[in-house]
């Protein structure tokens, strides 16, 4: 076993410490070490986009990142999407537009079109479809994720 | 006459919704507990092998291993039959599925199991262990199983058959199933077209999003506590039970939530490998699988080879048919064969078929419920040689399935005949949709496209279900229910209390409950939940009203019989101006040192069956043979829709799953049985680039025997979409496809074929 690591970092504003292993991974940083478990493990390779966190603006698979890389950068996490006392409208898209069935990519999903938003705020279908290949559903067809996806750039757009 | 509601039909935002969408919820990986160990499994890395030695000796001495375990640690069950609720399995099966005994039948088998202060070093004590095979022979093709002189999987093996045959020889064939109506013979002789094809379909899998895992606790006072995701929580206490031989009132299983199933997370894999370790340590013990043993492991959906023959008058009157039909049970015996027979032909109405399936082991993993089990496969079959048949007659498919349509009436393959069905009705809505008379314009790309239909018929189940429902002061009640919660039901049976009650959705609160906190509750599976649960649901509201009845009155000092249960409250029958309502009754009760529980479980009958047909257009890459669907509409009799939001999720979903099993998923294996595909880059599922919306349509023919009429919903849109895919090739590019999946080599090696 190796010496751990002490690594510092922002996750959802807060300065954040903790310890790992060098063969950690962010994911595991996050679930074990942080007991942050709301970036959910699909794969492990980078393919269903389940444990998606945002990094310095830029969407990520918290899983092929090294947990040692993200020494004083910042992070998003979907602990840290809603506000204190109300959800982020994504997520009040999402629920209201039952675009979630069993809920376990459910995260990943609103990380990754807060992160599509965030660049394109007003994506077609087909763009929404794009950025969101990357994300694996097997329960919903992706019908009602996607109508979620353009209904909260809507949202975002009338405020 | 239509029933009005107040909350059936209503869309609310479900209950668990925020956890879910703030990353709160729990599901089983997240169990955290003080202490907790981590488990890893060693798999076998061949196909088909004796077990010679192993020996964990180096594995014991790395630091931070706490337990090795390997079927020794494990009584023997003995050849005793367990019902899992959707398919039976043999519980010496069952355990050396859990860790293999003698033999290892499939690459990924579980032969040892290690539990460590962490997932690393458990992964690195199973390299350290060392386990002797003996390589035998493998075969992973159900025709080639079958045939005589194919390695043989299990000596003791010889074939159970409903058609009398008496071959006490060891064989791959578990079981041979048939079933006969009318004459067949003189079917076909009747018949003006006859079509015969041979079609073959690969293994695929599930595909959940969350791989399986178990956390478990044995206490030195023999309780064991499991937390895990599963479609039945009494179904792993059972196992569990049967399996390492304690009463079932020594476990306490503990649902979390749980990310995807589709009938494959019914059967154990992890959670005696927990107990047992933990048993060991004294420690609680985690055990995650990661995605190549999901694939490698767990349950896939049979590979099948079918052949199916239909005749046809003059007319569009289906005549004869005759099905043969050969599924991978994989390692171990209990492929859904049975359900694929019987709903093969379960869309029309035929007087003379007969029906041959076997069950037949191979080395691959041991086969698991999929969502409609084997009735997919078999409408892939079925459905194109109708398409085929209209072609040759010229007749409309929606018409010839109209006329051909199973009813009220109708006798199955395998004896009963239908209740009350929407067969029917769905193919009339589907026929009246704008999308079926919508022009198939050419795209920019200028390639082929074509459009298809087809059906599919499935046989949703009843099951038993407990629910307890208590009424709280402020007028709200907290429901708590034993169905395991993968895509909403918390809410749809929530609703269907509250409707009862005359309460919004909103005031009752459901919790699914663990084996200790509510009563014995089969699988979430078979489309049940929401119909079996619900109706538990219903009689449990029933349950307070008569309650409230009584209460009240007492509190009047009237007769029961001079108050009813009325908009969501008593009255009395005499005085139209004396009534309590809801909440004040509870609040009432409770001033009166009294609770007010409803509580109900029910075993209902089987629902009448449901059927869905779907229309697709699809577009064919001449150059590639890569097929993409523009449009998709799937139209389904659901009885009647509670949350109509989540069963249109439902329909859509299953529509994919279908439309990934015709277009891309499989398995693919080398010579020596090793999947060399096992991951989701690989084995590749629907994306949202892939698909455009999905067209769910909802037909309402209440089922009769429910009391809000609902049929169940779940399973039966993953049967149409290979076939109507299918289908519109045909039309598209002038090929029928007989294979699947219909990926890009096949269809253009198709195309080849043809010019």
């Amino acid at each position: 076993m190796s010496k751990k690591l002490h690594i510092t970092c922002t996750i959802n504003g807060n300065a954040t410490e903790f310890l790992c292993e060098p063969r950690n991974s962010l994911l595991e940083a996050l679930r074990d070490e942080l007991k942050m478990t709301g970036a959910k493990e699909g794969c492990n390779n980078g393919n269903c986009g389940s444990c998606n966190v945002i990094l310095d603006g830029r969407l990520v698979n918290s899983c092929l990142v090294m947990a040692a890389e993200v020494e004083g950068r910042s992070l998003t996490t979907i602990e840290g999407v809603a506000n204190k006392e109300s959800l982020h409208p994504i997520q009040k898209c999402f629920l209201e537009g039952a675009a979630l069935q069993c809920g376990i990519c459910t995260p990943g999903f609103i990380m990754a079109t807060k992160a599509l938003l965030e660049k394109n705020p007003h994506p077609t279908e087909h763009e929404a479809r794009h950025f969101l290949a990357g994300n694996l559903c097997r329960c919903t067809g992706y019908d009602k994720i996607i109508r979620a996806v353009l209904e909260s750039a809507e949202c975002a757009g009338k405020k | 006459m239509t029933q009005t509601y107040s909350v059936i039909g209503t869309r609310p935002v479900r209950h668990d919704g925020v956890d879910k969408v703030t990353g709160r919820a729990l599901y089983g990986a997240d169990f955290q507990a003080a202490g907790l160990l981590h488990g890893r499994i060693l798999r076998s890395p061949v196909a088909h092998a004796k077990i010679k030695r192993i020996d964990v000796s180096k594995a014991a001495a790395l630091p931070g291993v706490e337990a090795i375990i390997t079927s020794a640690d494990f009584p023997d069950p003995g050849d005793k039959i367990a019902h899992l609720g959707e398919g039976a399995v043999n519980l010496r099966h069952l355990s050396a599925n859990c860790l293999a005994r003698d033999k290892v039948l499939y690459k990924g088998q579980a032969v040892a199991a290690v539990a460590a202060i962490n997932a690393h070093i458990a992964e690195e004590a199973c390299k350290l262990i060392v386990v002797e095979y003996e390589a035998l022979p493998v075969v992973t093709d159900v025709v080639k199983a079958m045939q005589p002189g194919a390695p043989i999987l299990h000596d003791d093996l010889v074939t159970e058959s409903m058609a009398g045959a008496t071959d006490k020889q060891p064989t791959n064939i578990a079981k041979h199933l048939q079933y006969k109506l009318g004459d067949t013979a003189k079917g076909f002789a009747e018949a003006a077209v006859v079509i015969e094809k041979t079609f073959n379909t690969a293994t695929v899998h599930q595909g959940y999003i969350e791989p399986h895992n178990a956390s478990a606790l044995w206490s030195a006072d023999g309780t064991v506590t499991i937390w895990c995701s599963t479609q039945g929580s009494f179904s792993v206490r059972s196992q569990v039970a049967e399996l390492l031989l304690i009463p079932v009132s020594r476990i306490k299983v503990v649902p979390m939530e749980i990310g995807g199933g589709f009938g494959g997370k019914i059967r154990v894999y992890l959670e005696p490998v927990a107990a047992v370790l933990s048993k060991k340590t004294g420690k609680p013990v985690k055990i995650l699988m990661n995605r190549a043993d999901v694939l490698e492991a767990t349950g896939p959906t049979p590979g099948s080879h079918i052949r199916v023959k239909v005749g046809a008058d003059k007319n569009g009157k289906i005549t004869a048919a005759e099905a043969y039909l050969a599924y991978e049970a994989g390692a171990y015996p209990g492929s859904p064969i049975w359900a694929g027979c019987v709903c093969i032909f379960s869309c029309y109405d035929i007087a003379n078929l007969q029906i041959d399936g076997y069950d037949v082991c191979v080395n691959k993993p041991a086969t698991s419920a999929y969502r409609a089990p084997g009735a997919t496969n078999a409408a892939m079959a079925m459905e194109t040689i109708v398409d085929e048949i209209c072609e040759k007659l010229k007749i409309d498919p929606l018409e010839f399935r109209l006329n051909n349509a199973a009813k009220e009436g109708t006798r199955r393959a395998d004896g009963p005949a239908f209740p009350k069905i929407g067969a029917i009705e769905t193919v009339q809505t589907a026929k009246s949709h704008p999308h079926y008379t919508a022009p198939l314009t050419k795209g920019a790309n200028g390639f082929p496209r074509g459009r298809g239909v087809a059906s599919g018929f499935w046989f949703n189940i009843g099951l038993k279900s407990s629910v307890s429902a208590s009424v709280n002061s402020d007028g709200s009640v907290s429901l708590v229910e034993g169905s395991t919660d993968i895509g909403g039901s918390r809410t749809s049976i929530a609703m269907q209390l509250a409707e009862t009650l005359g309460i919004r959705a909103e005031d009752v609160r459901p919790t699914v409950g663990d084996t200790d906190a509510v009563g014995y509750t089969d699988i979430t599976g078979g489309s049940r939940v929401t119909y079996a649960t619900g109706w538990a649901a219903f009689e449990a509201g029933k349950d307070i009203q008569r309650q409230m009845i009584e209460k009240v009155a007492g509190w009047w000092k009237v007769k029961p019989e001079d108050v009813e249960y009325k908009n969501a409250g008593v009255v009395s029958k005499t005085d139209a101006a004396k009534k309590m309502s809801f909440t004040e009754i509870a609040t009432e009760a409770q001033k009166h040192g009294s609770v007010i529980i409803g509580r109900a479980s029910v075993d209902p009958p089987w629902p009448g069956g449901a059927y869905a047909t779907h229309i697709v257009d699809v577009e064919v890459d001449p150059d590639t043979g890569k097929i993409q669907i523009l449009r998709y509409t799937a139209v389904q009799d659901c009885g009647k829709a509670i949350h109509p939001s989540y069963v249109e999720g439902q329909i859509q979903g299953g529509a994919v799953q279908g439309i990934g099993w015709g277009l891309n998923e499989e398995y693919f294996y080398n010579d020596k049985g090793v999947m060399t595909n096992a991951s989701f880059l690989d084995y590749r599922m629907p994306t949202a680039l892939d698909l455009p919306m999905i067209d769910a349509v909802i037909v309402e023919v209440p089922d009769p025997l429910h009391p809000f009429g609902v049929r169940g919903v779940g399973e039966v849109p993953i049967i149409p979409p290979p076939a109507a895919i299918a289908n519109a090739v045909y039309r598209a590019i002038g090929v029928r496809m007989d294979e699947l999946p219909m990926s890009p080599g096949r269809v253009w090696k198709a195309m080849l074929k043809k010019l």
